[in-house]
């Protein structure tokens, strides 16, 4: 469904060239759920825009549906991200518009008429319980029914694809089981091909079948989570195995401390 | 005290009605030519939607010098423009063409900042939803920044209620040079405070609107 061919990602910044994502390369199955961990700065929510091109790679080659998206004019992208939803951290709702507003939206940027749009923003809103609050401004909402808003106005356009870029890192532990549960559910209803891009290694345990492990714009491991019931199986890399503990390591030593802190020249 | 006022009264009515004339030609004029105005700066800026250095550059020389002139000297530098255009460099009229040209770069920076201060969150939402350029503009920034627009038009109109007191100087009338020929040049301080209370009341009524309005549109709480 997804092949990303040897993609790189650069940038110019004051302090030089700096590549965020670095000769990745990574299949993704249809109708099936990705996750991309790592820690921040690792290109992450780089190689998740490579996708749809919010960001265009240096090089390489981005399929979505068998389509090379480097190769589409402006017009031809747009209509092919009709077909690519995306969801972000911080929701990136609209927040003078309502709710059934926000949703209509991405079908009026597809071109939908307004009886259309207006029936199907409602059936939308439904798919993320949310049709009582068709009415509410984001103002109104709580981050999790914000996020569910978002997932119904990306799912609008009926895409084959939803990219979510942190989805859950801004609301607590107990809504992001939550908006989980409705990421699981459009995948297994629609089929809908789902890339989970998060630092939260729960999140990736919870709902990814595959996780790509990042590190300094590389993908350093990739592995089935159902390798995790596997006895004996540890990830390769350093990343890896702390993102699986799920732990915050500290050393204890005051030595270490506060050299951290700059305290001591060591 | 109050004779004098009452006797005076008719033409304290006509002054009024041109200032509200200045005020209701210059102000739409510069929202509609400074919005787009404005837009473009933001569009072609540093941050935009796409970004070309050197005709922003230029547009944004140009706006700083209109903004640069005291409308005093404005309003005489352009004289010949407001020939051209209105036919006439005395009188209400010729009075609008300088107003109206300080209006529109000043309108249009307003413009600029608000939609600067959107954040770029739900321009890259738009974009994943495959909107074009100006569907972006139309239908997220504008959207976004209402409220704040119309909070810019009410302290526009503001300064320009003050900047329209210097229409006498082209024989431009309304309630400030009113203020100034009766109360400054004749000493006649009643009429003077009579001319001031009823801008300071023009002044809170376009305060207390925009404000009313601009709360109204503004769904963020």
């Amino acid at each position: 469904m997804i092949e990303i061919q040897n993609v790189s990602t650069s940038f110019d910044s004051p302090n030089g060239r700096f590549t965020a994502v670095d000769d990745v390369s990574l299949h993704i199955k249809r109708g099936t759920i990705q996750g991309i961990i790592g820690f921040s700065g690792a290109g992450k929510s780089t190689l998740l825009r490579n996708i749809n091109l919010l960001e265009r790679p240096t090089s390489g080659r981005v399929l979505v549906d068998g389509v090379d998206l480097l190769t589409l004019s402006d017009a031809e992208l747009r209509t092919k991200r009709h077909d690519i939803g995306m969801i972000f951290q911080h929701f990136n709702l609209l927040n003078n518009l309502t709710a059934q507003e926000n949703v209509e939206l991405s079908l009026k940027f597809a071109g939908v008429g307004k009886a259309e749009r207006r029936r199907r923003a409602a059936e939308t809103l439904e798919i993320v319980d949310l049709s009582d609050k068709a009415g509410a401004y984001p103002a109104k909402l709580s981050g999790g029914q914000k996020q569910r808003v978002a997932i119904a106005r990306a799912l609008a356009t009926e895409p084959k694809v939803l990219l979510c870029d942190e989805p859950t890192s801004a609301v607590d532990p107990r809504t992001t089981a939550s908006v989980l549960q409705y990421l699981a559910d459009v995948n297994a209803e629609f089929g809908i091909t789902i890339v989970v891009v998060t630092h939260e290694m729960n999140v990736i345990k919870a709902i990814a079948e595959n996780v790509a492990v990042m590190e300094e714009g590389r993908v350093v491991e990739q592995f089935d989570l159902s390798e995790l019931q596997r006895p004996g199986f540890h990830p390769a890399t350093q990343s890896g195995r702390y993102l699986i503990s799920d732990e915050i390591q500290l050393d204890r030593s005051a030595h270490a401390t506060a050299a951290s802190e700059g305290l001591l020249n060591v | 005290m109050f004779d004098r006022i009452l006797e005076v009264l008719p033409e304290i009515g006509v002054a009024m009605g041109q200032t509200l004339t200045m005020l209701l030609v210059a102000i739409p004029l510069a929202v509609l030519l400074g919005t787009p105005l404005g837009v473009l700066l933001y569009t072609i800026g540093p941050n935009g939607l796409k970004h070309r250095p050197k005709l922003h550059r230029i547009l944004d020389g140009l706006v700083n010098l209109i903004r640069s002139f005291p409308f005093l000297i404005l309003l005489i530098a352009i004289i010949p423009v407001t020939r051209f255009i209105v036919g006439t460099t005395i009188g209400t009229a010729a009075v609008i063409v300088p107003l109206t040209i300080n209006a529109i770069p000043y309108f249009a920076r307003f413009v600029e900042q608000n939609l600067s201060q959107l954040g770029g969150g739900v321009v890259e939402a738009a974009r994943s939803m495959g909107a074009s350029r100006s569907q972006i503009v139309r239908d997220v920034l504008i959207v976004e920044a209402k409220p704040g627009l119309v909070s810019s038009i009410t302290i526009m109109t503001v300064s320009f209620i003050s900047y329209s007191a210097m229409a006498g100087l082209v024989g431009g009338g309304g309630i400030g040079d009113f203020a100034i020929r009766y109360g400054y040049y004749r000493y006649e301080t009643p009429l003077m405070i009579t001319a001031i209370v009823l801008m300071i009341l023009l002044v809170t009524l376009v305060q207390l609107g925009g404000s009313y309005i601009a709360r109204r549109l503004d769904k963020r709480l």
